[in-house]
């Protein structure tokens, strides 16, 4: 079996580096992406690939759209130019059923966890399975429970939602997200909120799940540490452009002012400390007629 | 002033936008009634949530408004010597107005600004998203059951609403006062038509029942996801259906008996 | 498993209680178990006056209810009214001289037919017209009438 670990091939050559790479290898491809918002565009011109069986990392400060390239790949929202293909299906050009068909085999891990709070923590697990497979009670419960043991928390089948730890109902989410066995899985800001332990939980699931089951995992956050220790691949993202991206080493090793003061978190850079404002004296001096 | 007239108009946009995405949701919703016929259960469980949970309420207001017309009804009537046709009055009241309305205004507090908060809720906690990348149909799946469980519960509860009601006002008029029995069922029997006054009456509480269901469903599943967002909605839920149950009342009033 | 048990008997309850309610509007405070007897037979009266009679008015005789109105015309030959009563099946005996007046439940009251029997042994069948009618009471020309009473005796 070849796991992404055992593979060999380098996956580090930028793109247009690559020129023996099918789109076989691919599962995501994404081409001139642009997505506005009003006057405000949040991508603007955006490709990137993301390759079968590893882990992609899409990093970027708060508000660069992150979470906004995750609903555009699963079809949440539609792009206003450019082309977004999963597994050689352009996401515009669906219809509604194929899209349906598609999202199966694609799982989510939303930021909140996105429990169903009416229903336990066994219901929700079993809640995808119940809609797209009929299956006998006997064999979904041990289906539930066995998706339940990979998280940890096969003992907590019982409880509600709201009787979960924000990082107790993530994992509870990722047992959800993995009850079809996707060929994708995309996380939402997984570390987010997260005490140490829930953290490092997260994070060997999050490469377990990846290496065991072939999966592709697409990673959104802008934890820098966390995430690079278990990304295969990152892109930066910023002010709708890629800034950079590579392996994490590489990234690491980007000349870019920009790119050093995100990944070594400085206070001060390219990007200013202070909101653009004027000068403190001016401001000091007005204040007394307000 | 163009100032003025460029945000009138903008406004004048936006409400007919959101006019046009409530109408567009309703489609949608009445799309999932084979899903949801198939599934029975997840209509049982709303019609708990919406009916059976508002049940008390229902009761207890009708019981106290039947008794109040009851009381008011008889020191009106006995001054023109017709305090026999308390039971006329009392039901006709209940049946072609109070009942429908009162139970419409109250259903919109209960159930309405519930709904909204739920749905709004499920938004702001991704749990619709959630759905969506599930490949389920969150309208389908959350909406159309709550929908249809509004519709059903409200003539129902109108009913109720009306029957207490008519019993409450006996109870003051008979029990209380000394009507006799005979002549407050015998002239309320008379005078009160089933197809005129019933059957309208029941009409009534049906067209109460999808505007608020529908206006609560819209209100929550339009929400701006944070916590002021869906607060703002439920505020809207129960303003907007106030208006609506009155505003309709008005002309379903006219259709029916103003001619 | 329970909780799914209980909220179902809860639901069945409430719609039950809904149904009732209805069941107790329609046959105990609406005319459904009253009106609902379409069965009988039609008999016509003319009138000069019916006052503010109604469609649907109750049709009595010694204060029990025989039928209801069951249509309003106009004659245009005779310019009277023509009222069509639908009297209910078991009342087959009104003699064929009974007399028909509108009278007026109270004092403001909505008006009704009220019939007096007559002595004649053959009785009305269905399509048959009563002939002897009194016009309703029109409380203007009452109220006139008892001015000019007044008015005579003041004057005497």
């Amino acid at each position: 079996m070849a796991t992404a670990q055992s593979e060999q091939v380098p996956a580090t050559l930028p793109r247009a580096e690559r020129p023996g790479m099918t789109d076989k290898q691919m599962l995501v491809n994404v081409r001139g992406l642009r997505f506005c918002h009003g006057d405000r565009c949040i991508f603007d011109g955006i490709d990137l690939d993301i390759q079968r069986g590893r882990i992609t990392a899409i990093m970027g400060p708060s508000g660069t759209g992150k979470t906004t390239l995750l609903k555009l790949i699963s079809g949440q929202l539609h792009a206003d130019a450019g082309t977004v293909e999963v597994d050689g299906q352009t996401i515009q050009e669906l219809s509604r059923d194929a899209l349906y068909q598609l999202r199966i085999r694609m799982g989510m891990l939303f930021q909140s966890g996105a429990l169903l709070t009416d229903l336990n923590v066994f219901e929700n697990v079993a809640f995808p399975i119940r809609e797209h497979a009929k299956l006998p009670e006997s064999v979904l419960r041990k289906l539930v429970l066995i998706k339940l043991e990979a998280v940890g928390l096969r003992g907590a089948a019982a409880l509600m939602p709201s009787q979960l730890s924000g990082g107790m109902a993530r994992r509870v989410a990722l047992a959800r997200a993995i009850a079809l066995d996707p060929m994708m899985i995309m996380y939402d800001e997984p570390f987010t909120g997260q005490d140490p332990i829930s953290m490092g939980v997260l994070v060997s699931l999050i490469r377990q799940l990846n290496d065991a089951s072939e999966m592709t995992s697409i990673i959104v956050s802008h934890d820098v540490t966390e995430t690079t220790s278990i990304a295969d691949y990152l892109y930066i993202i910023a002010n709708g452009q890629i800034m950079a991206e590579g392996t994490p080493q590489e990234v690491a090793a980007n000349e870019s002012d920009w790119v050093r003061q995100f990944m070594q978190g400085e206070p001060d850079g390219p990007v200013h400390y202070h909101y653009p404002a004027q000068t403190l004296e001016q401001d000091l001096l007005q204040s007394v007629r307000h | 002033m163009l100032d003025s007239l460029a945000r009138l108009g903008r406004v004048g946009l936006a409400m007919l936008a959101s006019l046009g995405r409530a109408h567009l949701l309703l489609i949608s919703i009445l799309r999932g009634l084979p899903s949801m016929l198939v599934r029975p259960r997840l209509l049982l469980v709303q019609i708990y949530g919406v009916g059976v949970l508002s049940l008390l309420i229902i009761v207890v207001s009708g019981l106290f408004v039947g008794m109040v017309l009851g009381l008011q009804g008889y020191y009106v009537l006995s001054q023109f010597g017709a305090a026999e046709s308390l039971g006329v009055m009392v039901a006709a009241s209940l049946v072609r107005e109070l009942g429908p309305v009162v139970t419409a205004l109250l259903f919109a507090g209960r159930a309405g600004s519930a709904l909204t908060a739920e749905i709004g809720l499920m938004k702001a906690t991704e749990q619709l998203s959630g759905l969506e990348m599930m490949a389920v149909d969150p309208v389908k799946r959350v909406l159309t059951p709550r929908f249809f469980a509004g519709l059903i519960s409200m003539p129902l509860l109108a009913a109720l609403f009306s029957a207490i009601g008519v019993i409450g006002g006996w109870f003051v008029g008979v029990g209380l006062l000394g009507i006799d029995d005979g002549a407050f069922w015998g002239q309320m029997q008379n005078k009160i038509d089933f197809d005129e006054d019933l059957v309208n009456g029941v009409i009534k509480s049906l067209a109460f029942g999808l505007v608020v269901t529908w206006i609560a469903l819209y209100e929550g599943y339009d929400a701006t996801p944070t916590s002021a967002g869906v607060s703002r909605a439920t505020t809207r839920t129960v303003v907007q259906s106030a208006l609506a149950i009155l505003g309709l009342d008005f002309i379903l009033t006219a259709l029916m008996f103003g001619g | 498993m329970a909780r799914i048990r209980l909220s179902e008997i809860l639901v069945g309850v409430f719609m039950a209680l809904g149904f009732v309610a209805l069941f107790f509007l329609a046959m105990r405070v609406s005319n459904l178990s009253t009106a609902a007897t379409g069965e009988g037979y039609n008999l016509t009266a003319k009138f000069d006056n019916i006052g503010s009679l109604r469609v649907r008015a109750p049709v009595t005789m010694a204060g029990v209810r025989l039928g209801r109105v069951e249509a309003i015309d106009f004659d245009q030959e005779t310019y009277q009214a023509l009222v069509t009563l639908r009297i209910e099946d078991r009342y087959d005996q009104i003699p064929t001289d009974t007399f028909a007046n509108i009278f007026t439940a109270g004092l403001l009251g909505e008006q009704y037919i009220g019939l007096d029997p007559g002595g004649s042994p053959e009785v009305l069948g269905n399509g048959d017209r009563i002939e002897f009618t009194q016009s309703a009471l029109v409380l203007e020309q009452m109220i006139g009438q008892f001015l000019l009473s007044k008015a005579e005796e003041g004057g005497e």
